[in-house]
């Protein structure tokens, strides 16, 4: 996928004085993507921070041309930004199998109740 | 488009202002085999899917910004369809 959002940690932060027009004021960060429970999963990269994130955060992160729409300024050289803090991630292994869709069978169970009443 | 799985969902509550109000999901893509790729992606969800849905993939910035109606949003996938059937010829 060549744009995409995805999990990442907060893992350094980035000191640039001089910078290209539009990036005054803009924090970076040295972010790393991590998989579904966490882990390290890729290589490092430079992000811009829309949204305040703290060391070692867990947060998500939208790459390429629509991250600069995160920042104040939008349209700045920018291709990484942290768009929100993480929480919880909620992950499913079972969900890896197909067919296993408990969505789909709560819906299904809805329905036959509605057909019932 | 892609399919892909819905392999979990993603809490934020402080996020961009442009993602308040919409629900984060885990996505995996799915390959041509059925199989799905390895690494999960962050996708808005327009269409209430859950868990181990199928699901169709919309992973272009302006179509998405044009589905949640920001202009100017940092988005670029968003699940917008839950997949009952998918046929090969």
């Amino acid at each position: 996928m060549r744009s995409a959002m995805y999990l990442a940690r907060v893992v350094g932060t980035v000191v640039a004085t001089r910078k290209a027009e539009g990036l005054d004021g803009v924090k970076f960060l040295v972010v790393e993507p991590v998989d579904d429970e966490g882990r390290p999963a890729g290589a490092r990269q430079v992000a811009a921070d829309a949204v305040q994130a703290g060391p070692a955060e867990l947060v998500y992160v939208c790459t390429g041309r629509e991250a600069s729409m995160a920042l104040d300024e939008p349209f700045v050289p920018v291709d990484l930004a942290i768009v929100g803090h993480v929480d919880d991630v909620d992950f499913h292994p079972g969900a890896l199998v197909a067919g296993t869709s408990t969505a789909a069978k709560a819906r299904t169970k809805g329905a036959a109740r509605r057909r019932r009443r | 488009m892609l399919l892909g799985r819905v392999v979990g969902t993603v809490v934020s509550t402080v996020k961009t202002a442009s993602h308040k109000g919409w629900k984060l999901l885990l996505v995996r893509p799915e390959r041509i085999d059925g199989t799905l790729e390895e690494k999960s992606y962050v996708a808005l969800d327009l269409v209430q899917a859950g868990e181990g849905d199928r699901v169709l993939l919309m992973r272009e910035g302006s179509s998405v910004r044009d589905l949640v109606g920001a202009p100017a949003a940092p988005v670029h996938a968003a699940v917008v369809g839950i997949v009952d059937e998918v046929t090969r010829s």
